[in-house]
């Protein structure tokens, strides 16, 4: 499904990822660890097209998209849930929605945003409300809505439990088993090793913008590295 | 409570004489080519010490007074009544509107000349608000050199009567849809840039097409301008006296009526009037289309707005144009109405002023921007006696109105949620 062969990518002059390779096949949940600072985000960032990668590949369903424009990629059947939620705060839920279907017809985009009130009732409550003001886990819940809006086959995921409680993780954590039963590919990217691990088909650590280990998500959570680096011993 | 305010009450009312004694009590006279400065009278003198006894008082007691004055908000009829349903409200802003068009239509034949005048002066604001709406209330991009495709639209007008003889019909469009290139071309260098940097690059810009204007001396006629800008004419019909052009009927003769200096006024109001209508609803119209929700998305969110596959060049760009193809709109119907223009027309407070009746109307909301458009150009006209003072009462006004209504006159409303329903 998508596929990253040796890429590196810079910012300016400093080279941020290091020849990375990915692989994330179809039906999957393929997670990525690693510390602050280890590329994660560059990582998906380059996926995106945003900073390009400056040698190496990126496949998405076999079609090079290296060198496309972001928008372009956005709209090829992939959704992403950007780090630190970033719903459009001034706008209300259902507008909110309305913008992740924003190149679909107006019989689609009614049927997801059904569809994602099915998933998340807690949003078909706040439907008028302010994005702006509600709490962090049911951003969290509408920032993922929003990216389910345009029906893609795949979704990347960057930090979806970042700042939240556990009981909140743990729904998040739950729906996005859900989307994996859906047929929806998904790419992960987390801190919060031990759950994004032990929900993994697969998964990477990322060092210093180098793949360390690649494994399945059960073998790494048994891993005396990982088990030292990452989840306290 | 009164002791700890001593100390602030006396700074105050020391500052208040050293600003108010020199501005109001010394006076330079001319005696020939001789300056003397002339000391205050005992009146002045007077006045200035007892307002600084103002001053202290009211700043020792303020917290008593303030606490005073709470009552006022209460009495506002409105506060705490619930909104208005969406449909309801809707449709009464409709009737509303349309009714003020109606009126606005039959209205300048029962007043002054001069009130006409002025009425098209607000309308050509209107316009210029409107479409700065787009870029700054609705997309977020804070442009100040948005004078310079006011400049376009009306330069564009005189140079092609000037060379070419275009009529005011002819130059219309074209005269939009040059300075919606000029949007277009100013758009691309700007795409990185946000907030701050933004503001400067555009002011820098405005600055560039006026300095043009003014140097350019062969083409525009530089400091002085260019005049016999003619004015619009009804299906070939002329308004003066005399017609200027040939193949033109003058309008007093063919509809066999006495002339009147009045109809030309009327007629460029009228025009005005229905340019501004058609600008306030394509833009209402481009606000409840995809790009309008792709404006306010960029505005709210410009990561989040690409990671949804928007395009932020086009998103951007977009915005850009077409607010500046209403300024060009707009030029246009002030080159003619003004018959001369010169750069002196389009310096950058001009730029400052539309940006405030944006701001003072509520980023975003049309009804807002007009209510400010028609508040700001009217209301020094109205006091013109204090014109000395106009920058003070304007600065003081801006001032205020950040302190109370930061949102603007009538903030743009997305919300409604039904309280009443609830609980």
């Amino acid at each position: 499904m998508l596929v990253l062969e040796n890429v590196h990518t810079h910012y300016g002059k400093i080279e941020a990822l290091h020849g990375v390779s990915v692989e994330v096949k179809r039906g999957e949940i393929v997670s990525l660890i690693g510390a602050n600072g280890a590329g994660k985000t560059t990582l998906l960032m380059t996926v995106c097209g945003n900073p390009q990668a400056s040698s190496g590949r990126v496949m998405l369903e076999g079609r090079d998209i290296t060198r496309e424009a972001t928008a372009n990629i956005m709209r090829s059947g992939i959704a992403i849930v950007p780090e630190g939620r970033r719903v459009f705060s001034g706008l209300t839920v259902e507008e909110n929605l309305h913008m992740g279907g924003f190149f679909n017809t107006k019989a689609e985009i009614r049927k997801s945003q059904e569809h994602v009130y099915e998933l998340f009732p807690r949003l078909k409550e706040r439907e008028n409300q302010r994005a702006g003001t509600m709490s962090g886990g049911e951003q969290q819940m509408l920032a993922i809505g929003r990216a389910l809006m345009s029906k893609p086959r795949m979704i990347i995921l960057d930090e979806p439990s970042l700042g939240l409680a556990p009981l909140i993780i743990q729904q998040i954590f739950d729906i996005i088993g859900q989307l994996r039963e859906e047929g929806i590919t998904v790419f992960l990217v987390e801190q919060n090793a031990h759950q994004a691990l032990s929900l993994a088909d697969r998964g990477y650590v990322l060092e210093n913008g180098r793949i360390r280990l690649q494994d399945t998500g059960k073998n790494l959570l048994n891993n005396p590295e990982v088990r030292e680096a990452y989840l306290g011993g | 409570m009164a002791a700890n305010n001593i100390k602030h009450a006396l700074f105050c009312a020391v500052i208040t004489l050293v600003i108010s004694y020199p501005i109001l009590g010394l006076n330079l006279v001319a005696d020939g080519a001789v300056v003397y400065l002339e000391g205050a009278t005992t009146f002045t003198v007077v006045s200035v010490f007892l307002a600084a006894v103002v001053v202290f008082l009211f700043q020792l007691f303020r917290d008593d007074i303030m606490a005073r004055l709470g009552f006022i908000s209460r009495l506002n009829p409105l506060s705490g009544r619930d909104p208005m349903p969406q449909q309801k409200r809707a449709k009464l802003e409709s009737w509303v509107l349309t009714g003020i068009i109606v009126l606005a239509l039959f209205w300048p034949f029962f007043v002054s000349r001069g009130s006409v005048d002025l009425a098209t002066l607000v309308l050509i604001y209107i316009m210029l608000a409107l479409g700065l709406n787009v870029v700054v209330g609705l997309a977020g991009l804070l442009d100040l050199g948005y004078v310079a495709f006011y400049a376009v639209g009306a330069y564009t007008f005189a140079l092609l009567s000037q060379y070419a003889g275009f009529s005011f019909w002819m130059a219309l469009p074209i005269g939009a849809c040059l300075a919606a290139l000029f949007g277009l071309v100013l758009g691309f260098p700007v795409l990185r840039l946000r907030g701050d940097y933004l503001a400067i690059v555009t002011l820098g810009f405005g600055e560039i097409i006026r300095i043009l204007l003014n140097n350019w001396t062969n083409l525009t006629g530089g400091p002085n301008g260019i005049g016999g800008i003619p004015e619009p004419t009804l299906f070939g019909m002329e308004f003066g006296r005399r017609i200027k052009e040939e193949g033109n009927t003058s309008f007093h003769e063919t509809l066999g009526i006495a002339y009147a200096s009045e109809h030309k006024v009327i007629f460029l109001y009228l025009i005005a009037l229905v340019l501004a209508v058609i600008t306030g609803l394509i833009i209402r119209r481009f606000m409840r289309m995809p790009v309008g929700r792709a404006w306010e998305a960029l505005r709210e969110d410009e990561i989040a707005a690409r990671s949804l596959g928007l395009s932020r060049t086009a998103v951007k760009l977009s915005a850009f144009t077409i607010g500046a193809f209403f300024a060009g709109f707009a030029g246009t119907v002030f080159a003619s109405k003004q018959g001369f223009i010169s750069p002196e027309s389009f310096v950058f407070l001009e730029s400052a002023i539309v940006l405030a009746i944006v701001v003072l109307g509520g980023m975003g909301s049309q009804i807002g921007v007009i209510l400010a458009a028609i508040a700001v150009t009217i209301l020094p006209e109205l006091a013109r006696e204090f014109s000395d003072y106009r920058m003070l009462v304007f600065g003081a006004a801006m001032v205020l109105m950040m302190v109370w209504r930061p949102q603007g006159l009538l903030p743009m409303r997305r919300i409604h949620i039904e309280l009443g329903k609830q609980g």
